[in-house]
């Protein structure tokens, strides 16, 4: 055989190999992390090696432990829930409304200063948050706002928005101007043509950067410890669940049970609009 | 805002009639709804980014904590002391060298897991949705959840990895890998690693589909075999978007918060940069040396991102 059949042979296998192991190392976590969330804390210090949930073993206490109030003895995870719901939700309308004209002006428009603009939203992408955090931290702190959800939100528009805008505006390039031109000859104002003629066309896109908006606010960490940390009633999950660790022992179980109640709604976000995510995400970088 | 259509010869004369400086009118127009539309997104950028940078570097040299901090005045006394406190503190140089490895580290692990990730998933096959949907899933799950879901498969009395590895591997004794100083940077920079090579496979799968087929089919028409073709064919197509994504993830993991903090809170040497400023701000309330490290990451990125561009600013553009 010549170097290019055994290449060829040993490259298939390698292939699938490598595909195996891919998905064994991505997925194992997440399969690991619902298994012990249903397992008893006793059985699994006896028996940690184990890989599926022993028959008569399961059980949903932890997830009761994690949502019951604290009131009734649990971790009141069904407020956290609230909480991110509510800020992740707020957050993204709000990015959206805010990101949609500018990343329209951006990619349409001449107006003074849009070069710096655009390297403005990248510089912005770039910089590190804990810079950005002392001083909100300082201003949030005197002006009273620590510990509200607004500040929260207001922090997750400005996290969100450089890549809204980016992504946007990419997508807003696409749309060949002499469609809008058209709209404008039949007498269309600027605003009517964004909204008749630009919007519905770029829903895919606007849908793709919604969800992109959501999952950076329901995931956030640093933020929400910083301004939440002294009131636990306005706690999100990813904090609420990071203290849960750091306080009085709490079984690993019940932890895990923590996080599949925290990864879940994006797992399943994820994967209803996988396509739509990926694409939306890299559209514009095979320009590379 | 009315029409904006550039129609020759029919042009609404309302602002300035007979001169042959109608299209600036246009053009002012335009650049006026522009400004106007981009307004709300400059106004938020500049409130709780801008604001807060410059402020950041006014507190760098001030003497402030948490405790003075309603009576001092956003210009009180300056003073060269929190930088200079901040480089001479122990500890301060090799938090640094610890961030750089671990960005180094993380950069070049997460791009050649990527890259691998990508090759492997190139040409369509049964079950390939579902499978690159999953190798996005380190990317996209929530931090706080990952981080745990590592900690306890490392535990080293109930974890999984040390309880197969005495069992299958042989190992003498579990091993705690976040919590002794021989392994826990190593083990932070395979976390990253793991987390963030989905970003660069999206990157480089999307590059990898544009390269146009006859290029690989010329050269294998020549003769090049499959690890040519590679090395000749597909590899100087994907430099450049690899140059980008070095920039980019290196940028990143440098200024990483999270990660290091959620999984072995700075211990056992994998003190970064963006977890000593969080001590600083929050445990000892020196808001000034935190402010002065921060101001210190933020210079010391900008230097090394000067550098990477001055090599390989020609790949990234």
């Amino acid at each position: 055989m010549d170097r290019d059949a055994v290449e060829t042979v040993s490259l298939r296998w390698l292939r699938r190999l490598v595909i195996a192991v891919f998905l064994l190392v991505t997925v194992f976590p997440f399969y690991y992390m619902l298994v012990l969330s249903v397992r008893p804390i006793e059985r699994l210090l006896l028996d940690p090696g184990a890989l599926v949930v022993g028959f008569g073993e399961l059980t949903v206490a932890t997830y009761a432990e994690v949502l019951r109030t604290t009131a009734d003895g649990g971790q009141g995870f069904l407020t956290f829930i609230g909480n991110s719901g509510l800020v992740a939700v707020a957050a993204t309308v709000l990015t959206l409304l805010v990101a949609i004209p500018g990343a329209y002006a951006v990619a349409r428009l001449r107006f003074f200063g849009r070069r710096q603009v655009d390297f403005l939203f990248l510089a912005v992408y770039l910089f590190p948050s804990i810079v950005i955090a002392i001083p909100l931290f300082v201003v949030f702190t005197r002006a009273g706002l620590r510990g509200s959800l607004f500040g929260l939100v207001l922090v997750y528009i400005s996290q969100t928005l450089p890549v809204s805008v980016y992504m946007l505006k990419n997508y807003f390039e696409t749309i060949p101007v002499s469609l809008e031109e058209s709209a404008a000859i039949d007498g269309a104002g600027r605003l009517g043509i964004i909204r008749r003629v630009s919007l519905p066309l770029a829903m895919p896109s606007i849908m793709a950067v919604a969800l992109y908006d959501f999952m950076i606010a329901w995931n956030e960490f640093l933020f929400a410890l910083l301004f939440l940390v002294d009131k636990p009633d306005r706690w999100t999950v990813s904090l609420g669940l990071s203290l849960l660790a750091d306080g009085v022992e709490v079984p690993k179980t019940v932890l895990m049970a923590g996080s599949v109640v925290l990864t879940l709604p994006i797992v399943i976000l994820f994967f209803a609009s996988e396509r739509l995510l990926t694409e939306g995400l890299t559209s514009g970088a095979e320009k590379g | 805002m009315t029409t904006t259509a550039p129609g020759p010869g029919r042009s609404p004369t309302r602002e300035r009639p007979a001169t042959p400086r109608r299209p600036l009118t246009l053009r002012r127009r335009e650049s006026r709804a522009g400004l106007a539309l981009v307004a709300p997104t400059l106004l938020v950028t500049i409130a709780v980014i801008g604001i807060p940078i410059v402020w950041t570097v006014v507190l760098a040299f001030q003497r402030v904590r948490l405790a003075t901090l309603r009576k001092t005045g956003l210009f009180g006394e300056f003073t060269m002391d929190n930088i200079d406190r901040v480089l001479h503190t122990p500890g301060f140089a090799e938090t640094l060298w610890v961030t750089l490895i671990y960005s180094i580290g993380g950069t070049v692990g997460s791009i050649a897991l990527g890259l691998v990730a990508a090759l492997v998933v190139r040409r369509p096959f049964r079950g390939r949705t579902v499978v690159r949907a999953s190798m996005l899933l380190p990317y996209v799950a929530p931090v706080v959840a990952v981080t745990f879901v590592w900690q306890v498969m490392l535990d080293p009395q109930l974890g999984i990895v040390n309880h197969w590895g005495q069992r299958l591997l042989g190992w003498d004794a579990p091993v705690p890998f976040l919590t002794q100083e021989s392994t826990a940077l190593a083990t932070v920079i395979v976390f990253e690693a793991w987390r963030y090579f989905p970003f660069a496979f999206l990157f480089l799968l999307a590059r990898l589909q544009a390269v146009p087929g006859e290029l690989e089919e010329a050269a294998r028409v020549d003769g090049a075999t499959p690890t040519q073709r590679f090395r000749h064919i597909l590899l100087p197509q994907l430099l450049p978007v690899i140059a980008l994504l070095g920039v980019l993830r290196f940028i990143m993991t440098f200024n990483k918060f999270d990660d290091v903090y959620l999984l072995t809170g700075g211990a056992a040497g994998t003190e970064v940069v963006s977890v000593r400023v969080y001590e600083f701000l929050t445990a000892r309330t020196d808001i000034g040396a935190a402010a002065a490290q921060a101001v210190v990451l933020a210079v010391v990125l900008i230097v090394f991102v000067l550098i990477y561009l001055r090599f390989f600013g020609r790949r990234v553009g």
